[in-house]
């Protein structure tokens, strides 16, 4: 269906057209609004146009509605943030221009809704346009008075300040209601074409394009957020079955996977509660499976006692923990870094495991396929930290490239020969799950009470001491087959800036603007969190301030979690903390300011853009 | 594709290659009980319902939470382990869900089965995975010495409860009954014919059932159950179930499949009958249930091979 009402960009208007490399739009409404559809279809079409994007949003920890935002930036270049300060607001209430008219950079644009919105008129710092969406969406669609649709006739506007490709756009619209009422869809393409017919006089000259974004060539370009894109990534590693409790923000995950598991021939179950999940994940596991489980803060903790039997049991096992803000129910739409020491140390014992963290979208992909191999190879429970920021923000990427990554996991029940022992010292657990038939006439127990090496209980105190060493040394094996990890910028100098999880683009376009500035600097993003590869104490002395950027508390003794285990690693005293918990990802300047205060910068400033890219210049 | 085609349910072992189980072939370690302890005698029921039912060796698997009946696996010669306590269930259906060629049994006891496992005996029974269950009964914390169970009698006197046990404790008949399990029976340990019957009628049912076994612990609750025992002056009273047979005689034995005639019978004063209170033959099983669903969907994307399916999904995200 070819709606017969685009018009065509004319000529006139895209003549007059600024070129600009990319732009931050922040779109504030209340959270039923359907902003964040808006906010994907921006970050869909850049995906799909070569083009780099970001999102960020929040969501209100109500039930329904309250005041939400969605971020979008996009553009050509490496985006790495999704942006310190906008360049259009796009406010659809009092309350959302109110709350959001600071975050938008002098000389940007403020497009309001003047059915809703009065804004001040002293305010000559930003462009204001009004646009009367609610009553211009109710009258494109015709007769019912319900504001649904104007996030899409606010999208046809922002088609038309940034030429964006209408023929792509009008495609996405279509897919996304496909399968519903074609009403839906006429209403729908109807809104855009009226917000993209709004007449370019009253923009105000508002009328901008993006620079044609080279394309890297090669692969197609995918988007998606953290959790869809590491849901993905589990399959593609293997994992067929699991087990979940629903808990936000994971609880995309598993809804994901108990619709896409069946087409694999695999299954996912919702348990009773946390414990129950582990417990069948880890039944599935001993089944001869690669399955998962998976949960945010509250929920790795009930997880503990079943992951404690998982090392003790030598279990391999994925479990996911979505970080949000704590302790307890805390700041469940917020994002926080506080689950690291949980996830290293939680549970009883000594209880050594595997602790991964992805650094961005893309990457929630290939550390699902690590986690997997890892939990193979050495039969071990591994967890993935993620975080909310990433579970839900939006990027594009490469599309992975499957017929090479994919990997097909099955039980593997041949039989065992006479010699086969259930925990071998001095050889790695290979476990045998049922169906195997043992040579020996003699079937294994697999055990959370110390055991000897055919999983007899035993409390012998030299088999106590070596099986403790053999599960210690399993995982020092895991680390030393790790990669050093990727160092950008300069290989020895003032000041390396470490991360984990989320604030991998902050840090490094902070790394950035601190070299432009004629600082020494190098970022380290560590995707291994536990164990952490061998030789970083080498790295980290080539430096005089070794910073690790986190968003968790200072703790008792004034350092973040990442930092007082490197610390306790390499006795380091360069090793400080910029920490932070605002439940809020990190804006670039905020970085640059923290590190420029530690390490007696005058110009905290730097590289910062202070006037919008929208600002009218004369042409 | 990456799951084999869901086995046969419950199918006894034709190989005619393998000789039958012995009690020999499935004995492991030795128990390591109490002299005089209930779980003997469950241990040697065991064994001789395993050897009626002659499955795989291989395909037999035995789990256990915590305590000490749920040492239990280390004493059967079966792929097997020792879970943590209270959440074999959830394990166990982990097993079967997993592995539809399995046959899997978990055993425990009353703390295990009633206090830190009672919500997944509510969930277990709820989802109705094939499974078989063994609870043995000796109404007090024996592994730790003597504290108040969740079965133990009101005025039973325990180390938590040095005055007698004051709250009102669990039925376990009622709360199988409340939850939606499939197959519930009743048995005690001095019954080995009786508790054998049961185990296997278990073992056969098509869902997960539960057998309830009074298992008395001689250290810490001596005599706890001889009111069921003849020759220590108590009644035993075995369910007699209907024949339909028309006689009026029949009209007084118990329809297995009669939830409200179970839920009298489980309402009976203590020491109550022992038998089969429930059959549900009906209700498909989880395992089958799934099963279903994963074959409709496969057929839904034309049997699409792993790489094929993810591929599309990535398309979509384009």
């Amino acid at each position: 269906m070819v709606s017969p009402n685009t018009p065509a960009a004319t000529d006139a208007s895209a003549s007059s057209a600024t070129t600009i490399p990319d732009v931050v739009i922040r779109l504030a409404g209340n959270s039923q609004d359907g902003i964040q559809a808006v906010g994907g279809f921006l970050a869909r079409l850049a995906g799909r146009s070569d083009q780099e994007v970001m999102t960020y949003m929040t969501i209100p920890s109500t039930i329904s509605g309250g005041p939400s935002i969605f971020q979008v930036r996009m553009g050509s270049g490496e985006i790495l943030s999704s942006g310190d300060r906008a360049d259009v607001l796009v406010a659809f209430y009092q309350h959302s221009y109110e709350n959001h008219r600071s975050s938008l950079r002098p000389g940007g644009v403020l497009l309001y809704d003047s059915d809703h919105v009065v804004p001040n008129p002293d305010d000559k710092e930003v462009t204001a346009v009004g646009v009367p969406m609610t009553s211009a969406t109710v009258e494109a669609v015709g007769g019912s008075s319900k504001e649904k649709g104007k996030n899409i006739y606010v999208l046809g506007l922002i088609a038309r300040m940034f030429d964006l490709d209408v023929p792509k756009l009008t495609q996405l619209i279509r897919e996304r209601f496909t399968g519903k009422n074609e009403d839906i869809v006429r209403n729908a393409l109807l809104a855009f074409d009226a917000g993209y017919a709004y007449p370019a006089e009253n923009l105000r000259s508002c009328l901008y394009r993006l620079e044609k974004s080279t394309a890297p060539g090669g692969r197609p370009q995918v988007t998606g957020d953290g959790n869809t894109v590491l849901t993905y990534g589990l399959l593609a590693a293997g994992v067929r079955y699991g087990a979940g409790y629903p808990i936000t923000p994971w609880s995309s995950i598993m809804e994901t996977l108990r619709t896409e598991l069946p087409k694999y021939g695999g299954l996912f179950v919702q348990c009773e509660d946390e414990i129950a999940a582990a417990s069948t994940a880890l039944g599935f596991a001993y089944a001869g499976h690669l399955s998962i489980t998976g949960s945010s803060g509250p929920g790795l903790s009930l997880k503990m006692e079943a992951l404690g039997w998982a090392t003790m049991a030598e279990m391999p096992l994925i479990v996911i923990n979505v970080q949000r803000g704590g302790p307890s129910t805390g700041l469940p739409t917020n994002i926080e870094q506080s689950d690291l020491l949980q996830a290293i140390y939680g549970s009883h014992g000594d209880c050594p495991r595997v602790v991964l963290a992805p650094k961005n979208v893309e990457d929630c992909f290939h550390i699902a396929l690590e986690a997997g191999r890892i939990a193979r190879e050495f039969s071990t429970p591994v967890i993935i930290l993620t975080d909310q920021a990433i579970a839900t923000r939006i990027e594009a990427f490469d599309e992975p490239d499957l017929a090479k990554l994919m990997v097909e996991v099955k039980p593997d029940t041949s039989t065992r020969d006479a010699a086969f022992k259930p925990y071998p010292l001095g050889g790695m657990t290979r476990h045998a799950p049922p169906g195997s038939v043992m040579a020996s006439g003699k079937y294994p127990t697999v055990t959370g009470l110390e055991h000897d090496e055919h999983g007899h209980p035993t409390a012998s105190p030299a088999l106590h001491t070596k099986m403790t060493e053999k599960r210690r040394e399993k995982i020092k094996a895991v680390a030393n087959s790790l990669p050093a990890p990727e160092l950008v910028g300069d290989e020895s100098g003032e000041v390396l800036l470490i991360g984990w999880g989320c604030t991998y683009g902050p840090i490094r376009e902070a790394m950035g603007r601190l070299r432009h500035a004629g600082v020494k600097a190098a970022h380290m993003q560590m995707r291994h969190l536990h164990p952490l590869a061998p030789g970083l104490e080498a790295t980290f002395a080539r430096y005089k301030h070794v910073l690790v950027v986190e968003i968790n508390d200072e703790g008792l003794y004034g350092h973040g979690q990442l930092a007082t285990l490197l610390r306790a690693l390499t006795c380091n005293p360069a090793i400080t903390s910029i920490t932070k918990t605002d439940g809020l990802t990190y804006k670039v300047s905020e970085i640059v300011e923290r590190v420029a205060r530690k390490i007696d910068l005058p110009d905290s400033t730097i590289g910062m853009r202070k006037q919008s890219i929208l600002a009218v210049t004369p042409r | 594709m990456s799951t084999p085609a869901p086995a046969a349910p419950v199918a006894p072992a034709a190989d005619g290659t393998r000789a039958p189980l012995t009690k020999k072939i499935l004995t492991a370690d030795h128990p390591t009980w109490c002299p005089g302890c209930g779980d003997f005698a469950v241990l040697a029921s065991f064994y001789k319902v395993l050897e009626k039912l002659n499955y795989p060796q291989e395909k037999i698997v035995t789990f256990a939470g915590i305590g000490c009946s749920s040492r239990f696996p280390y004493f059967v010669n079966t792929h097997g382990g020792h879970y943590i306590h209270g959440r074999a269930l959830p394990f166990a259906a982990g097993i079967s869900l997993g592995r539809d060629d399995l046959h899997v049994f978990v055993f425990g006891g009353d703390g295990d089965g009633f206090s830190i496992g009672g919500n997944h005996l509510v969930h277990t029974a709820r989802k109705n995975p094939r499974l078989t269950y063994v609870i043995m009964d000796n109404s007090v914390y024996g592994l730790t010495k003597k504290q108040t169970s969740p079965t133990s009698p009101i005025g039973f006197k325990s180390k938590t409860d040095p005055w007698g046990a004051m709250d009102q404790p669990i039925n376990p008949m009622r709360t199988l009954l409340n939850s939606g399990a499939t197959f519930i029976a009743r048995s005690h340990a001095t019954q080995v014919n009786h508790m054998v019957e049961m185990m296997l009628k278990a073992a056969q049912h098509d869902g997960f059932s539960v057998v309830e076994i009074l298992s008395e612990c001689v250290e810490f609750f001596e005599g706890a159950f001889d009111g069921a025992v003849p020759r220590k002056g108590g009644s035993w009273q075995a369910i007699e179930l209907k024949k339909n047979d028309g006689t009026p005689e029949d009209e007084l034995r118990h329809d297995p499949t009669d939830k409200l005639a179970a839920m009298k019978l489980a309402s009976e004063p203590w020491p109550g009958k022992f038998g089969i209170y429930y059959e549900d033959k009906v209700r498909p099983t989880k395992n089958a249930l799934e099963q279903k669903l994963i074959a409709t969907t496969r057929e839904k994307t034309k049997n699409a091979t792993d790489l094929e399916l993810l591929s599309k999904t990535f398309a979509r995200m384009r």
